[in-house]
C-alpha cells in the first residue's frame, strides 16, 4: 500500500478520537438519562472501524451489529444527526425510531446497525450480491464480533459469498468477550480466522489496535474483492475497554487485564507513532482535541434542540404504500 | 380468457414479471435445473439463465438474508421456500428485518421482495410440512400477507405482489396447484389488500380463503339445495385485509364463519373473528364461528389428517349452528 | 467550573441507586473518568466514574443510602470555587414537581351511580339493536335461539302481529328499558356533550400517584371526635400575641400531630417491603390545594419546632407552594401528612396515604353542635378527624393509640406550649 500523506495519517487520528470523544459522551448522556435503552460503546475498538473504513469508496456499503456508532462516524454520518437519534428525536438520523443499535444512513450507503448477533452477515452478504448482479464494482465491508461466529447464519452467509464470489469483506472484530463470555469459552479454535478455511476464502489477523496495520489488512482485501470478486474474512483482535453495556458489572475480567489492555490503547499509540515520526506535534495534538470536542459538543446541541418525533411518526413506515 | 392451472398462473406472473423488470430475479432451492420442486418455475432458468434464476443451497436463513440485502439496495428478489414450513428456519431474518428494517431506518430502506411457496396440509405429509403458516406472520406488522385461491388471483396477486415496495408472504398451497380456472389474457394485476366476493348469499357469511375457500364453495352450493343462502369472501390478502368488504357482508347476512385450515388457537380465525366483533357488533345475529384445523400437530394417518383438517361436515354444523 | 455529581441512570430500567461505597473522598483531586463510586443498580453492582474534573469537595448521599436517579450525590468543584451558588440540579423540574405531588387530600371520586339490577335478557346484538329502534322491551319478546336467545326472526314476528292489528300491542313500551337507555346515553355529538381537556404533568403523577396507592397500600380508618374549645382559645391568644402572624387551627394541630409522632414514632414509618423503616425525624407534609391539583410542602425535622415556628414556616412554604416555586427539597420526603378541608365546610373525610409514608391525618371542620357534658346538654366545638394507616406497617391499636394522643394533646393545648424543653 502506498505511503499516506499527512493529511491522511491526521485524519486517521482525528477519526479515532472523535469516536472515543462521541463515546464518552454517549455514556455521560446516558447517565443523565437523555440516552435510553441499550447503549453499547466503541472504546477501545477505534482503530477497527477507522482504518478498514478509510479504505472505501463513497458508494461502497458498510453494515454492522449494535455496536455501531464508530462504524457510522467513520461512514461520514453526520455526529448531530446520530446524536439526535441516540436521544430519539425527530432530526435523527431514522427519525428517532431506530435508536443506538439501529442506525442506518442511506445517502451514506450504511445499512445499517443490527440488533440479533449476526443477523447483518446474510444481509451484507446480499448487497454485495446486488453489486456482483449489476455488474457494478462496489464492496461491502460487514462487521461483526467474535459471538457471531457461532451463529448459523455466519456459516451460511460465507458459504454463499464463497459459492457465489461476492464482494465482500467479512471484518470479526474480536473483543475477546461476547458480553460476559471469554471467546475461549465459546470457540474452540483459538484464531478465529481460521474459519475462513472451510469455506475456501482468504482468513487473516491483524492487530486491531494498529490502525495503519487495519488499513493495510483491509485494504488488501477490499481489492481482492473489488478487482477479483474474492470474499475475505478479517479478524482484528482487539479490545473492548468499557462493558458490554451500562449495564455491565464486569464480573468477568479482571481489573488487571482491562488495565494491561488499556496501554495498548490504539488512539495513544497511534499518536505516539506520529509524534515520533514528527507527523504531528503536541500543539496540532491539542488542537485536534479541540476540534472534536467541539464537534461533540455541536452534536449534544443539535440532539438538544431537536423535537421529540410527532405522534403520528408511530403509524408511519410500517409499510412504503401507506407512507 | 384462458383455462389454465394455478401452477401455470404462478408460472405466467414470474416470467412476465422478470420479461418486465430486470431487477426481479428468482432464488431458492431446485428452482432452476430441477425446475422447481412443484415445477412452478419451470422452463425460467432456459428463458433467463442462472444469474436470474439462482439455485441456492438448503440455506434458508442465509438466501433468505442475502434476499433482504439486495432489495435493500434496489433489487427486487423472489425468494422461493421449497415449502413454507421451512421458513421457521427464516424467521429472524424475516420478523427481525426485513419486517422491521424501514420502521428502523426511519423510512429510508425498504424491502421490497417476496418470499413464496406451498403452505398449509396437503396429502399426508405429516406434522412438519403440513403447516399453515400464514398465522406465524399475520402477527407482525411490516409484512404483507397474500393467500390466493383461484389461478386468476394467484397471477394477479403474485405480479403485484412482486411490483410492491414491501415484503410479502406469498402462500401458495400444494393442493392448488393443479386446479383450473379461467385466466385473463394479458398483463392484469389484482391489488393486494382487496378481496373478492366469491359468491353471493343472503342467511350467512363465510371468510375462507386458498383451499378452505373452494371447500366453502362446494358446501355452499350444496346448502344452496336446503334453501340456505350462503355468501363466501375471499380476503385474498390477509395483510392488509379488506375489512370494509368483510364488514359489508357481515352486516347483509348477520352470522359469519370464519374458515383455516391451521389450528384455530391465536389464529387468523381469531384475528378476523375479533374483528367483526368490534366493528358489526351491532349486525350479528349469533357470535361468529370458527371452523378451523384442530388443536394438534398435523398427523400422517389417511383418517387422522382427515380429522384434523375442516371438512365439509363441520362446516354445514357451523352454517346451521348460526341460523339456529 | 463546579458541577454537581448525579446518580447516574445505569441500566434501561434503573430508577434509583444506591452508593455501596465511594471510592473518593471529600478533598480528593479526581480527574474525568475516573472511578468515584461503586452503585447498587437494580441489575448490577457498577463503577461509576466521574465526568468532570476537580476536587470531590462535597458527598451529599453516603455509602449504604439510596437516591433517585437525577438527585445531586456529590459536588465537584475546584479547590477554592463557592459552592453556595449551585442548586441542587433538576433534571426536569415540572415533572419532579409533579411526580412528588402528594395526594394528601382525598381524590375526588364521585360515586359510581346506581344502576338498577335488571333481569339479563339474552339477545343477540342484532336483534338489540332492532327493539331500540322500534321501542320493543325485549324482556316480553320470546326468543327461539340457542337457549332462548332472542333473534332477528323474533322482532320480525313482533312487528308483523302489531302491523297486522294496527296498533301497538300491550307487549311495547315506547320508552325504552332501563337498561337499553343507558346505552342510548352515549354521546352522539362530543363537542356539544362534553369538552376532553389533556392531562397536565402533575394531573398524570396524581393520577399516577393516587392510583398507586389505593391498589398497593391496604388503607384503614379511625375517626374521633376532639372538642376543640381550649385549642380555639390558644389561637385566639397566640393572634392577639403576634398578631401579624395569623397562627391556624391547622399549625396547631399539626404542633399536635408533630409530638404525637414523636411519642409514637411507630407511626412515623415506612412500609419497605422487607422491612419497616421508623423514621428518626419528622418531616410533616401539609396538603395544600393548587388550581392545577395538588402538592405537599414538607416542614422539615419539625419535633422540636414551636407552633409559632411551624406558623411562620408553614406559611412560607404554603405561600411559595401556590406560586409554584417551591424547590424539589421542599415538597418530598414527608414522613407524615396532614390534609385540613375544614375552611370547605367538610364534616369529616377519609384522605388517601402518599407512600411510602404510613399515615395521613384528614381534618374535617370544627361545628356547634350540643354534647352532654355531666350529664347536661351544652354547646360544643367539635371536629371530627380521621386517620388513614398502611395496615402494612401500623396496626389499628398502634393508630388509635397515636390518635387518642392528638386528641389528648389538642384538648389540653397547654401541653403544646409548655414543650420544647
Amino acid at each position: 500500500m502506498q505511503k499516506l500523506e499527512r493529511k491522511e495519517l491526521v485524519d486517521l487520528l482525528r477519526q479515532m478520537l472523535l469516536m472515543r470523544r462521541f463515546e464518552e459522551k454517549c455514556a455521560e448522556m446516558y447517565a443523565m438519562g437523555k440516552i435510553g435503552g441499550f447503549l453499547h460503546l466503541y472504546i477501545g475498538q477505534e482503530a477497527v472501524a477507522t482504518g478498514a473504513i478509510s479504505v472505501l469508496r463513497p458508494d461502497d456499503s458498510v453494515i454492522a451489529s449494535y455496536r455501531e456508532h464508530g462504524h457510522a462516524l467513520a461512514k461520514g454520518c453526520d455526529p448531530g444527526k446520530i446524536m439526535a437519534e441516540l436521544f430519539g428525536r425527530a432530526d435523527g438520523l431514522c427519525k428517532g425510531k431506530g435508536g443506538s443499535m439501529h442506525l442506518f444512513d442511506k445517502t451514506r450507503h450504511f445499512l445499517g446497525g443490527h440488533a440479533i448477533v449476526a443477523g447483518q452477515i446474510p444481509i451484507g452478504t446480499g448487497a454485495a450480491f446486488a453489486s456482483q448482479y449489476e455488474g457494478k464494482d462496489q464492496v461491502t465491508l460487514c462487521f461483526f464480533g467474535d459471538a457471531a461466529v457461532n451463529q448459523g447464519v455466519f456459516h451460511e452467509a460465507l458459504n454463499l459469498a464463497a459459492l457465489w464470489h461476492l464482494p465482500i469483506v467479512y471484518i470479526c472484530e474480536n473483543n475477546r468477550y461476547g458480553m460476559g463470555t471469554a471467546v475461549e469459552r465459546a470457540t474452540p479454535v483459538k484464531d478465529l480466522y481460521q474459519r475462513a478455511e472451510a469455506y475456501g476464502i482468504p482468513g487473516e489477523a491483524v492487530d486491531g489496535m494498529d490502525v495503519l496495520a487495519v488499513r493495510e489488512c483491509v485494504g488488501a482485501a477490499v481489492e481482492r474483492a473489488r478487482r477479483e470478486r474474492i470474499p475475505s474474512f478479517i479478524e482484528a483482535k482487539t479490545y473492548r475497554f468499557r462493558g458490554h453495556s451500562m449495564a455491565d458489572p464486569g464480573t468477568y475480567r479482571t481489573k488487571e487485564e482491562v488495565e494491561r489492555e488499556k496501554q495498548r490503547d490504539p488512539i495513544v499509540l497511534f499518536r505516539n507513532h506520529l509524534t515520533a515520526e514528527a507527523v504531528i506535534k503536541e500543539s496540532d495534538w491539542k488542537a485536534l482535541e479541540k476540534e472534536v470536542r467541539t464537534a461533540v459538543e455541536e452534536a449534544v446541541r443539535y440532539a438538544d434542540a431537536s423535537p421529540e418525533p410527532p405522534l403520528d411518526w408511530l403509524l408511519t413506515d410500517v409499510y412504503v404504500s401507506e407512507r | 380468457m384462458a383455462i389454465i392451472t394455478y401452477r401455470e398462473a404462478l408460472n405466467q406472473a414470474l416470467r412476465e414479471e422478470m420479461r418486465r423488470d430486470p431487477r426481479v430475479f428468482l432464488m431458492g432451492e431446485e428452482v432452476g435445473l430441477y425446475q422447481g420442486a412443484y415445477k412452478v418455475s419451470q422452463g425460467l432458468l432456459e428463458e433467463f439463465g442462472s444469474k436470474r434464476v439462482i439455485d441456492t443451497p438448503i440455506s434458508e436463513a442465509g438466501f433468505t438474508g442475502v434476499g433482504i440485502g439486495a432489495a435493500m439496495v434496489g433489487l427486487r428478489p423472489i425468494v422461493e421456500m421449497m415449502t413454507f414450513n421451512f421458513a421457521l428456519v427464516a424467521i429472524d431474518q424475516i420478523v427481525n428485518q426485513a419486517a422491521k428494517i424501514l420502521y428502523m431506518s426511519g423510512g429510508q430502506y425498504n424491502v421490497p421482495m417476496v418470499i413464496r411457496g406451498p403452505g398449509g396440509p396437503a396429502h399426508q405429509l405429516a406434522a412438519q410440512h403440513s403447516q399453515s403458516m400464514e398465522s406465524y406472520f399475520y402477527h407482525v406488522p411490516g409484512l404483507k400477507i397474500v393467500r390466493p385461491g383461484t389461478p386468476k388471483d394467484a397471477k394477479g396477486l403474485l405480479k403485484s405482489a412482486i411490483r410492491d415496495d414491501d415484503p410479502v408472504i406469498f402462500i401458495e398451497s400444494e393442493l392448488l396447484y393443479g386446479t383450473k380456472g379461467e385466466v385473463p389474457d394479458g398483463d392484469y394485476t389484482i391489488p393486494l389488500g382487496v378481496g373478492e366476493i366469491k359468491r353471493e348469499g343472503r342467511d350467512v357469511t363465510i371468510v375462507a380463503y386458498s383451499t378452505m375457500l373452494l371447500l366453502a364453495l362446494q358446501t355452499a352450493e350444496e346448502l344452496e339445495k336446503e334453501g340456505i343462502s350462503v355468501e363466501v369472501v375471499d380476503p385474498r390478502t390477509l395483510r392488509p385485509l379488506d375489512t370494509e368488504l368483510i364488514m359489508e357482508s357481515v352486516k347483509k347476512t348477520n352470522r359469519a364463519i370464519v374458515m383455516e385450515s391451521g389450528a384455530g388457537f391465536a389464529g387468523i380465525g381469531s384475528g378476523i373473528g375479533a374483528i367483526i366483533s368490534e366493528q358489526a357488533f351491532d349486525y350479528l345475529d349469533a357470535p361468529v364461528e370458527r371452523v378451523t384445523g384442530a388443536n394438534a400437530p398435523t398427523p400422517y394417518a389417511r383418517n387422522l389428517e382427515r380429522a384434523k383438517i375442516p371438512s365439509k361436515e363441520r362446516l354445514v354444523a357451523a352454517v346451521k349452528k348460526v341460523l339456529s | 467550573m463546579a458541577m454537581s455529581v448525579v446518580m447516574p441512570r445505569l441500566s434501561d430500567t434503573m430508577e434509583e441507586g444506591k452508593i455501596l461505597r465511594w471510592l473518593k473522598k471529600e478533598g480528593d483531586r479526581v480527574e474525568g473518568g475516573d472511578i468515584i463510586a461503586e452503585i447498587q443498580t437494580d441489575k448490577a453492582d457498577i463503577e461509576m466514574e466521574a465526568f468532570g474534573s476537580g476536587v470531590l469537595r462535597k458527598i451529599l448521599v453516603g455509602a449504604g443510602q439510596s437516591a433517585p436517579v437525577g438527585r445531586p450525590i456529590g459536588v465537584i468543584a475546584e479547590a477554592d470555587e463557592d459552592l453556595s451558588a449551585l442548586l441542587p440540579p433538576v433534571i426536569d423540574s415540572a415533572l419532579r414537581a409533579a411526580t412528588s405531588a402528594g395526594p394528601g387530600a382525598p381524590a375526588a371520586v364521585p360515586p359510581a351511580p346506581q344502576v338498577g339490577i335488571l333481569g339479563r335478557v339474552k339477545a343477540s346484538p342484532l336483534a338489540r339493536r332492532l327493539a331500540r329502534t322500534q321501542g320493543i322491551d325485549l324482556s316480553l319478546v320470546k326468543g327461539s335461539g340457542p337457549g332462548g336467545r332472542v333473534v332477528r326472526r323474533d322482532l320480525a314476528d313482533v312487528t308483523a302481529s302489531i302491523q297486522g292489528a294496527g296498533q301497538r300491542a300491550p307487549s311495547m313500551s315506547p320508552a325504552p328499558a332501563m337498561a337499553e337507555r343507558a346505552v342510548t346515553i352515549a354521546p352522539t355529538t362530543p363537542s356539544a356533550e362534553f369538552e376532553d381537556r389533556e392531562l397536565s404533568p402533575m394531573r398524570k403523577a396524581i393520577a399516577k400517584r393516587v392510583a398507586y396507592s389505593t391498589a398497593t397500600v391496604p388503607h384503614f380508618y379511625l375517626t374521633v371526635e376532639v372538642a376543640m374549645e381550649k385549642a380555639a382559645e390558644l389561637r385566639d391568644a397566640m393572634q392577639v400575641q403576634a398578631p401579624d402572624l395569623k397562627v391556624t387551627f391547622t399549625d396547631i394541630i399539626i404542633r399536635a400531630v408533630v409530638m404525637a409522632l414523636a411519642r409514637y414514632p411507630a407511626m412515623n414509618a415506612s412500609f419497605m417491603d422487607d422491612r419497616i423503616r421508623i423514621h428518626s425525624r419528622v418531616n410533616l407534609g401539609i396538603a395544600v390545594a393548587l388550581e392545577a391539583g395538588l402538592i405537599n410542602p414538607v416542614l422539615r425535622d419539625c419535633g422540636k419546632k414551636s407552633v409559632m415556628q411551624i406558623a411562620r414556616e408553614s406559611k412560607s412554604v404554603i405561600e411559595r407552594a401556590r406560586a409554584l416555586k417551591l424547590r424539589p427539597e421542599e415538597y418530598t420526603g414527608a414522613t407524615f401528612t396532614v390534609s385540613n378541608l375544614g375552611m370547605y365546610e367538610i364534616e369529616e373525610f377519609t384522605a388517601i396515604i402518599n407512600p411510602p409514608e404510613a399515615g395521613i391525618l384528614a381534618i374535617g371542620r370544627i361545628q356547634s353542635k350540643p354534647v352532654v357534658v355531666d350529664g347536661a346538654v351544652q354547646i360544643g366545638q367539635r371536629m371530627r378527624m380521621t386517620l388513614s394507616c398502611d395496615h402494612r406497617a401500623v396496626d389499628g391499636a398502634t393508630g388509635a393509640t397515636f390518635l387518642q394522643e392528638v386528641k389528648r394533646l389538642l384538648e389540653h393545648p397547654f401541653h403544646l406550649v409548655l414543650q420544647p424543653e
